[in-house]
């Protein structure tokens, strides 16, 4: 098998006396979309935040491309090609939304022109050209998702973090926002996703990736993770496994 | 974002002021409204296009001050190389000071009070070591001779400060339109955010910390060569850390044009206090703070903001038209 993307080999992170994420081990294989789901708190976006820079782990590492990254800034590893989303959306509530999209375009672009022209493209490609002139503090919440996705795709990256986008929208929004996301696929962009929206997770991803109290308890095709009782049993309850299994 | 040409006018409208009045009063008067304004701009840099509130600017604009007033005195050094190495160590320290606290994750309050802090310090090492004149001060010695960096004519130091507003106009200008001012802005908005699109947030905010930390020693520089003469309470005192941020937030935060416009506003507003109320001391800093809430409470973008509203106003899609298109 060919080297992943990624791989991220026992991280944890501890907070004062709560392990967060324990020994947690997952890969990206290029060119691909992996899920990483798992019951609220169970140290999803703790363990995103470790592989995109916001965290040091406490233990273990990160390699992307062949390469150590564990413990490097935010603004090195955009450098090197990995972009990530935030699921509480983090717009620059004053800027336009092409202001905020350029700000993604100048880490390619050193020039104002060009990097205002490469947002624009972008913007377009994520459905905002409507908007592009608008002050990003009066998107919806389903335009304000989309001006995370453009802001990352911006910066060029050859691995993109998303976390939640779908969070938050509404089931029309949600078929809408499918596409942009297979779009970003085709275009050769490996993704790794946190999702809690199992529809898209199901029809998105090839491989996912399941975290219960800070420990991968299952991983595999899509079909396989949501029939194997320890995940049933994380999401619902020791009882409900045994339930799901009778039936 | 403010033209070029807009910014051209109003130099040349302000270069003009010396032909149509020779009043020493009106000069004098312009001449320290230019100076906090450029003082003010200095602070816009980092305050109003990086969001990093310092309380402290009066360390830039001392150490401008000083360097050029001690280069002369003690060293003989002419003043225009002088008045270079002052400017030169003030972005030196605002380079040190934003290392220590940048880097150390001060931000917002904190921020704010270890740059007073800062400036508090370097008064009461000015009141006390010898080198500063300690209590008596430093006195540069009169010589009006454009060699010296001094002039006969009020008029050539008011178009003098004027060059050096102009040049702080153009660089405010340049960086809204730069990378580093988009990475500025950015990082003011959010600082996360910006991180996760490849800024280095410290790196840019020690950038803009160095820019208007020197933009803020050349009007303590030019403070004196006007005035010729300094002690630790006028250079390093509060009240030029309170005058540069109050003339860029009453004017307009991360504008072009705010701080100029705040100063002569504020300025006109003191003096026509002075004239009402004949000399009751500290009357001036009442109107500053009556002013500021004002500012603060009615127009949260200053001058700028309400010059901005008045030729556009903002149109708001409804929340109805928002729903219609999107639900």
């Amino acid at each position: 098998m060919a080297e992943p993307l990624l791989a991220v080999y026992n991280v944890s992170k501890r907070f004062g006396g709560l392990l967060a994420v324990d020994a947690a081990s997952l890969f990206a294989e290029g060119n691909r979309i992996t899920a990483l789901i798992g019951p609220n708190g169970a140290g999803k976006t703790t363990l995103f935040a470790m592989i995109a820079g916001f965290l040091k782990p406490n233990g273990g590492s990160v390699h992307y491309a062949g390469q150590d990254i564990t413990g490097e800034p935010p603004h090195a590893l955009a450098r090197l090609g990995i972009a990530r989303t935030f699921q509480i959306v983090q717009p620059f509530a004053g800027l336009t939304v092409t202001e905020n999209i350029a700000v993604g375009a100048h880490l390619r672009h050193r020039a104002r022109r060009a990097a205002l022209a490469a947002a624009v493209e972008v913007g377009r490609e994520v459905g905002l050209g409507d908007m592009l002139d608008q002050p990003a503090g009066t998107l919806t919440v389903s335009g304000r998702k989309r001006l995370e996705l453009a802001r990352a795709l911006a910066t060029q990256p050859k691995l993109l973090l998303l976390d939640e986008v779908l969070a938050g929208l509404n089931p029309s929004e949600i078929r809408d926002v499918v596409p942009v996301i297979r779009g970003i696929q085709a275009r050769g962009i490996t993704i790794l996703m946190i999702e809690h929206v199992m529809q898209a997770v199901m029809s998105l991803s090839e491989h996912v990736f399941v975290l219960a109290e800070g420990r991968i308890i299952a991983q595999g095709p899509p079909e396989a993770v949501a029939a194997d009782p320890l995940v049933v049993e994380a999401y619902l309850g020791h009882g409900a496994a045994k339930l799901a299994a009778e039936t | 974002m403010t033209r070029l040409s807009t910014i051209a006018l109003v130099i040349a409208a302000l270069a003009a002021v010396p032909l149509v009045t020779q009043s020493n009063t009106v000069l004098n008067f312009l001449v320290v409204a230019l100076l906090i304004a450029l003082a003010g701009q200095g602070w816009n840099i980092l305050g109003g296009y990086g969001g990093q509130y310092s309380f402290g600017h009066a360390a830039f604009f001392g150490t401008g001050a000083y360097v050029t007033a001690i280069l002369q005195v003690r060293y003989g050094l002419n003043a225009w190389p002088g008045c270079a190495l002052g400017i030169a160590a003030g972005a030196l320290l605002g380079a040190a000071i934003g290392a220590l606290t940048f880097r150390s994750g001060l931000r917002g309050s904190y921020f704010a009070l270890v740059t007073l802090a800062f400036a508090e310090v370097l008064r009461i090492i000015a009141s006390v070591a010898p080198i500063t004149g300690a209590g008596v001060g430093t006195l540069v010695k009169l010589d009006l001779r454009w060699e010296a960096f001094q002039f006969q004519s009020r008029a050539i130091f008011y178009w003098v400060i004027l060059a050096l507003v102009a040049v702080s106009l153009v660089i405010a200008w340049l960086v809204e339109r730069s990378r580093f001012g988009a990475y500025l802005i950015a990082v003011r908005e959010n600082e996360d955010a910006a991180r996760a699109l490849g800024v280095d947030a410290t790196r840019v905010k020690l950038g803009a910390m160095t820019l208007s930390a020197a933009i803020t020693a050349a009007a303590g520089c030019f403070y004196t060569q006007y005035f010729l003469f300094l002690d630790a309470g006028i250079a390093y005192g509060p009240w030029i850390s309170v005058e540069a941020l109050l003339t860029a937030i009453i004017g307009g935060v991360g504008t072009v044009l705010g701080p100029l416009l705040g100063a002569l506003v504020v300025k006109s507003l003191g003096e026509a206090a002075r004239l009402v109320t004949g000399d009751a001391p500290g009357l001036d800093l009442v109107i500053y703070g009556a002013v500021l809430v004002l500012v603060v409470w009615f127009a949260p973008r200053g001058l700028m903001g309400l010059v901005a509203d008045v030729r556009a106003p903002v149109r708001r899609p409804s929340r109805i038209a928002q729903e219609a298109t999107h639900g």
